[in-house]
């Protein structure tokens, strides 16, 4: 295998990874923070797939502009998940 | 925010805005463009209202508001430029005036000074973008929430 193949694969199990402790913790800025790692790893696999303009869009978005979204509404209602 | 928090933004505040409109700026000639460029700066917009709170930011509302109205009327306006022959049509590359360089065929280190319209509809379109992202980010930090009910 190459060390292009290898990073790929290694990135995709983080996007995977990062998805499923977004999906398991009980503390929603911190399932936040996960859902943050994971779409910047997702970008990472953008560009490692040569697509920059969307690594940059999904950087910019998906990392950033969610995420503070997410801090917002957080910060406005509850931090704990019930249940 | 804590300390740390306001620091760190206070730091990578200028390198943020730089690199949103590095991007932009280049839109024809490398990946990216107004769209990209516009939300990396509205992601800095986000680390102002996350930082130091949006209560700062609170009289720019129309500001946001009159610096959107103002991408997408000039995005159509220079459309409308080219509507001699078509819509759309660049009537500006080639010309030797702003952003009218000739671009000569086969590979080149990428010159700013080209492309025609496409900048100037670059810098519309993240205009927009990032008058519009930011204020979707700036409302939902004034407004809404168990504070005012």
């Amino acid at each position: 295998m190459t060390l292009w193949t290898v990073l790929h694969i290694l990135t995709l199990l983080g996007v995977l990874a990062g998805a499923a402790v977004a999906v398991w913790l009980k503390d929603l800025l911190a399932a936040v923070i996960a859902l943050a790692a994971s779409s910047l790893l997702l970008s990472l696999a953008f560009y490692l797939l040569q697509a920059p303009d969307v690594a940059i869009a999904e950087a910019g978005i998906g990392a950033a502009l969610t995420t503070a979204i997410y801090v917002l509404a957080i910060r406005k209602t509850r931090r704990r998940e019930e249940g | 925010m804590s300390v740390v928090v306001r620091t760190i933004a206070r730091l990578l505040l200028p390198w943020v805005l730089a690199f949103g409109g590095y991007v932009i700026m280049h839109g024809h000639l490398t990946p990216g463009g107004g769209f990209q460029g516009g939300a990396v700066v509205a992601s800095a917009v986000a680390l102002v209202v996350i930082a130091f709170g949006a209560e700062g930011l609170k009289g720019q509302k129309n500001l946001f508001s009159f610096l959107e109205d103002l991408g997408a009327i000039a995005f159509v306006a220079l459309a409308f430029l080219g509507i001699g022959s078509t819509f759309f049509r660049n009537v500006l590359a080639g010309g030797g005036g702003l952003f009218g360089t000739p671009v000569p065929f086969g590979p080149n280190p990428g010159w700013l000074n080209t492309g025609g319209t496409l900048p100037l509809m670059n810098w519309a379109v993240g205009l927009k973008v990032l008058a519009g992202l930011g204020s979707v980010v700036l409302l939902l930090a004034l407004f809404g929430g168990k504070e005012d009910g």
